[in-house]
């Protein structure tokens, strides 16, 4: 035995004896993770997790979670002498007293922001490979509620500081609860231990941004990643990958270095961001005072779109009976995004629905094989984009010289115009990428040479692509459109097919009854003849 | 499609030497990268404890592009990054050229366990149930299930001090009969003369001396007082029996989520609120004429005393700010 | 008269003819011009007839032959000296087009003809007057935390927390007060130009008013704590530095990290 065994088998049998881990371990230390650049998506937002918990700590270390008021009397002149919560204080403290206290700070709010956004570039990704399908769907539910927790999360965070900025957020907050009906006032006055802004809401939020929360989201990645880990990654189509293997380099060593060099890139890359961008300079906002407002007042670009819907929404409240409803309120603030991210996490069961696969799915989608699905993603999106732009409107307005009415009147309709065009356009490219790659296959890659022919025709020289990409890309299934049973009964006589199944009959000629039928090796065959 | 031949897997590609895996002058020089990143990580922390310990906080620095920033934080930031980074850098630069990157193959299990297995639980789980008896006693279960239910709910009556029943409390303001308009944040009491037309004041209900308005009272009592030309006024006779010779007043908080509209425009007479650009004309009683606020802001009736200062005829006639389920306009 | 026409083929009887057609010419149009203020010899009535003749041929085409406005601009009675000043000293006056609101922009004037022109519009009724220097002394005057303040309650909600300026409805904007002149800013508040409300000394006494100049001048001049500032707007061009910088930096390293090594 090596020396390296040697000393292993010390160490090892250390634990081995205590815990009996051995044969888990050495199995895993062989355990295959795919290497795509897209898979480390999801790795930047666990990464930007740990580094928020760790910058977190030390901010936690310096700030007072507290509503009390006292006068400021630290080193930034320009707030010497005004009362101001202990809050409010203690964070400027820590950005002029504390060395190093503003670069936490900072780190702090940019390694936040890089969370939201990977996690969102990471379910996108997950979207558009259908990496959501069977046997992932607890992942993909986990993933939504990790994105729910991370937007609470994010905003009850910059909301700590009770500065000018983010005072007027719950403010916002404290006006969708109360128009709640029924109990919204009683909610309102719940939460915020009185009227607004009342002497407790900063100590409560600080507990759930640094225990609760942060706690539930722990668990919930520990989970979602051992569902990574036992399931195993998925893995690109391409030759030798199967759905019943899964190729790529081993965790140790391979894995293990570039997982965790790739730690140090984000964190590098955070600390970066963190030393030469200003982010949230809250002694420029000023301390939160109910009767100021600043022009451009937005939240984290997270919660931009619905800012944005809750600009755009019509002035719509019913009075009756005594009562008011908001609806002006409710439906950008909780209707829209309650239905949106309800069909976001009912997606893979509404798919395995309508297309009626039960079946495992390990190897990816390419995007341009799912053209219903890829387009519907790309309409959701373009819904949350003309959102968001509406968010922002008067930074819009102000910088390409337009106006607040006109961006809000756009979005207005563009919101309801937009998605549907995208989607026509977006199947349409689906559609001409499969026809590109079933010509690739049957006549092979265009190498732009021309060459004439004796009669005079100019033809241009197609090189057959290997059988590597002809595998790529005709390995892909292509569902076909449910069809109606024929269901007869006793008697002979037709029974008439129910609304549910009517429905989803039609979902599924939509999903998939256009697409451009793969080439089968018989097509290829043929061609092989007389080709040029 | 399923009759006809689909291609083949052609299987694994083979694999292809990488440059230092051939030539042994490549190997080195990719180690000695390694370990020169490895270095500068190592300098890289030194130097964020010398920006710590050697830089005084009060120091700037200007670089360009960058602008004048404060040197140590700038310092500390960049050797941090540094340090970081150089470790990444390098720990990936030997797993991507030096270590083995052959390929291996896992073979996947379905998920799913074999028949006899789930038989073999469905088994072992009835035998269970059977055993419990909850099937069959239906009584145990019934009690059962009321008892879960009530101690569950039982806890979240302990939430019930989490804050005070809102009962009036989101209707009133403190303007009174007489509340003279005290500018925000001058703290003086403000005369009709001290107002020209087209100027604006921001107010807040006069109080005992002694007495600071809480931040509750300011979302509700801010007011902004403007003075029109009166002609410029197209009120109805109850509105404009609420201004003084042109100037009008409103409350400053938002009707439709709170924000504080103080935003006059001069010569347009309208009043934009800057979180959702809802937009009200002064000169109809500050209805809504763009974005999603559903009222117009509350008007405040004002007219002068004795010494010529501006007070309240009386407090709001409506709750002010955001609505509320009780709120019956 | 058979003597004079001896001469009318005289060298110098054309330059005669000339000179008495102009001496004949002007007499009788500065008899016809003195609808103007008393004919006091100082250099202030020499600066009111010099700005009215200013005013004449680069003003009164909106603003009315007296000042007294039109259809296309408004009356300038009682505006005073300081809105003049404010207006044509940041050239947003003339008006460069009919558009929403006047741009700054380099001045159409010098000095000296504004102050003419300043002179003529506060010769036609009282008006708030040019803040001396001494006025102006906000560094002695001023209440650097109170300035904050009272910029963040009657200013912010137009120009922005940190005076960088913000939008209006249909294309108006407040403008940024970074690197304006603190008596163009004194003369903004109390003449309240454009879509601006007055802040009359009554109401905003000049203390207040120069304590909300230093508090600008200094976050003009504070050097940056945390680095680059992205604009002082908040959170939008953070997002959008991390959706590009951001987001681009992380996924350059993955798909460096992923691509094989050669």
């Amino acid at each position: 035995m090596t020396k390296i065994a040697e000393a292993g088998k010390g160490a090892f049998g250390f634990v081995d004896d205590r815990v009996g881990a051995a044969k888990w371990v050495k199995k895993n230390l062989n355990k295959v993770f795919p290497e795509h650049w897209s898979f480390m998506l999801g790795e930047i937002a666990m990464y930007s997790f740990i580094i928020l918990l760790l910058s977190g700590v030390f901010l936690s270390l310096f700030f007072v979670p507290s509503q009390q008021e006292i006068i400021y009397h630290g080193s930034y002149a320009p707030l010497s002498g005004l009362p101001m919560s202990q809050a409010y204080a203690s964070t400027i403290d820590m950005s002029f007293d504390v060395r190093g206290g503003l670069l936490m700070r900072q780190i702090h709010h940019w390694a936040a922001l890089i969370f939201l956004a990977a996690m969102i570039i990471h379910m996108l990704r997950v979207f558009f490979t259908g990496a959501y399908r069977k046997p992932r769907e607890f992942n993909w539910l986990i993933g939504i509620g990790l994105l729910t927790l991370g937007i609470l999360e994010g905003f009850a965070g910059y909301s700590l500081p009770d500065d000018l900025l983010s005072g007027t957020g719950l403010r916002i907050a404290e006006a969708i609860v109360q128009a709640i009906p029924l109990i919204g006032s009683y909610a309102a006055f719940f939460l915020f231990g009185g009227l607004f802004p009342g002497s407790i809401f900063i100590s409560r939020l600080y507990t759930i941004h640094v225990l609760l929360i942060p706690g539930i989201i722990l668990a919930l990645i520990t989970v979602h990643v051992m569902l990574v880990w036992y399931q195993k990654h998925t893995q690109y189509p391409g030759p030798g990958r199967t759905e019943k293997n899964v190729v790529g380099p081993p965790f140790m060593p391979i894995y293990m270095a570039k997982a965790g060099g790739f730690f140090f890139i984000v964190f590098g890359i955070t600390a970066f961001l963190g030393a030469l961008f200003s982010i949230n300079p809250i002694w420029l906002y000023g301390p939160y005072n109910p009767s100021q407002i600043s022009a451009g007042s937005q939240p984290d670009f997270y919660m931009g779109w619905l800012d944005g819907l809750v600009r755009m929404t019509p002035n719509i409240e019913t009075h009756a009976f005594g009562h008011t409803i908001s609806w002006n309120i409710l439906i950008p603030a909780l209707i829209v995004p309650g239905i949106f991210f309800t069909t976001l996490a009912l997606f893979p069961f509404i798919e395995s629905w309508v297309n009626g696969d039960k079946g495992e799915h390990h190897l990816l989608d390419r995007p341009r094989n799912a053209a219903t699905r890829t387009s519907l993603g790309a309409a959701g999106l373009t819904f949350m984009i003309v959102a968001l732009l509406n968010g922002g409107n008067d930074i819009v307005a102000t910088h390409f010289g337009l106006t607040i009415n006109g961006i809000m009147w756009f979005t207005r309709i563009a919101i309801f115009v937009l998605p549907p065009i995208v989607f026509m356009i977006t199947k349409r490219i689906c559609l001409g990428l499969q026809h590109k790659d079933r010509d690739t296959v049957l006549h092979g890659r265009e190498t732009g040479r021309l060459v004439m022919l004796p009669h005079g025709e100019y033809i241009e020289v197609h090189e057959q692509i290997s059988t590597d990409d002809q595998w790529t890309l005709t390995q892909h299934k292509q569902y076909q459109a449910l069809v109606a049973p024929v269901n007869v009964d006793a008697n002979g006589l037709e029974r008439p097919v129910g609304l549910k199944e009517r429905i989803r009959l039609g979902l599924s000629k939509w999903m998939y009854g256009e697409q451009v039928a793969k080439p089968t090796a018989t097509d290829v065959h043929e061609l092989e003849g007389g080709h040029h | 499609m399923s009759d006809l031949e689909p291609l083949s897997d052609p299987g694994l590609p083979a694999h292809v030497a990488r440059r230092a895996d051939r030539d042994p002058i490549a190997e080195k020089r990719a180690e000695r990268q390694v370990a020169i990143l490895f270095m500068l990580s190592g300098l890289s922390a030194v130097a964020f404890i010398a920006s710590y310990v050697g830089i005084k906080s009060d120091q700037y620095i200007f670089l360009p592009l960058l602008g004048t920033t404060n040197a140590q934080q700038l310092a500390l930031g960049i050797s941090l990054a540094l340090t970081l980074l150089t470790i990444g850098f390098g720990v990936v630069h030997w797993a991507k050229v030096l270590m083995s990157d052959h390929e291996i193959t896992n073979q996947r299990h379905t998920m799913r366990s074999s028949e006899t297995e789930l038989a073999e639980l469905a088994t072992t789980f009835a035998a269970g149930a059977a055993s419990s008896g909850l099937g069959r006693r239906s009584l145990i279960k019934r009690t059962l299930g009321g008892a879960l239910a009530l101690v569950t709910i039982s806890p979240l009556i302990i939430l019930r001090d989490l804050g005070p029943l809102p009962k009036k409390q989101l209707e009133g303001t403190n303007w009174k009969r007489g509340s003279r308009l005290i500018t925000d944040p001058g703290g003086i009491a403000l005369k009709a003369s001290d107002l020209e037309v087209g100027g604006v004041a921001h107010v807040l209900p006069e109080r005992p001396t002694g007495q600071k308005e809480t931040l509750e009272d300011l979302t509700r009592d801010p007011v902004l007082v403007i003075r029109l030309r009166p002609e410029d006024l197209h009120l109805n006779a109850e509105q404009a029996s609420w201004t003084h010779n042109g100037i009008i007043a409103f409350s400053k908080i938002c009707t439709h989520m709170g924000c504080a509209v103080g935003l006059y425009e001069q010569q347009t007479h309208h009043l934009l609120c800057p979180c959702h650009q809802s937009t009200f004309d002064v000169t109809t009683g500050a209805s809504v004429i763009f974005g999603p606020a559903a009222r117009p802001l509350p008007q405040l009736a004002i007219t002068v005393d004795s010494e010529g200062y501006l007070i309240a005829q009386h407090g709001f006639n409506q709750p002010v700010g955001p609505s509320f389920w009780e709120r019956s306009s | 008269m058979k003597r004079l026409s001896k001469y009318r083929r005289h060298p110098l009887a054309a330059g005669l003819v000339i000179a008495m057609g102009l001496l004949l010419v002007g007499s009788l149009y500065s008899l016809a011009s003195g609808a103007g203020p008393a004919q006091a010899s100082n250099a202030r009535s020499q600066a009111i007839k010099e700005g009215q003749q200013i005013f004449l041929k680069g003003c009164s085409s909106c603003h009315g032959l007296n000042a007294e406005g039109t259809q296309t601009g408004p009356s300038l009675i009682g505006v005073g000296a300081a809105s003049v000043d404010f207006q044509v000293g940041t050239g947003r006056m003339p008006m460069a087009d009919a558009s929403v609101q006047a741009t700054a922009r380099a001045p159409q004037f010098t000095p000296e003809q504004t102050m003419a022109l300043a002179e003529y519009v506060a010769s036609l009724a009282p008006g708030p007057a040019i803040p001396s220097q001494a006025a102006l002394n906000y560094e002695r005057d001023g209440n650097l935390a109170q300035g904050g303040e009272l910029f963040r309650t009657n200013c912010a909600m137009c120009h922005n927390f940190a005076g960088q300026g913000g939008a209006l409805t249909q294309g108006k904007y407040a403008a940024s007060l970074m690197g304006v002149d603190p008596q163009k800013i004194y003369e903004a508040m109390i003449t309240g130009p454009q879509s601006m409300p007055v802040f009359g000394d009554r109401s905003m006494t000049p203390a207040e008013k120069l304590s909300i100049i230093k508090w600008l001048k200094n976050v003009q001049n504070e050097q940056a704590q945390g680095g680059i500032a992205l604009g002082k707007v908040g959170p939008v061009t953070e997002g959008l530095l991390v959706w590009t910088l951001g987001l681009g930096l992380l996924i350059g390293a993955a798909v460096w990290l992923g691509a094989k090594s050669k």
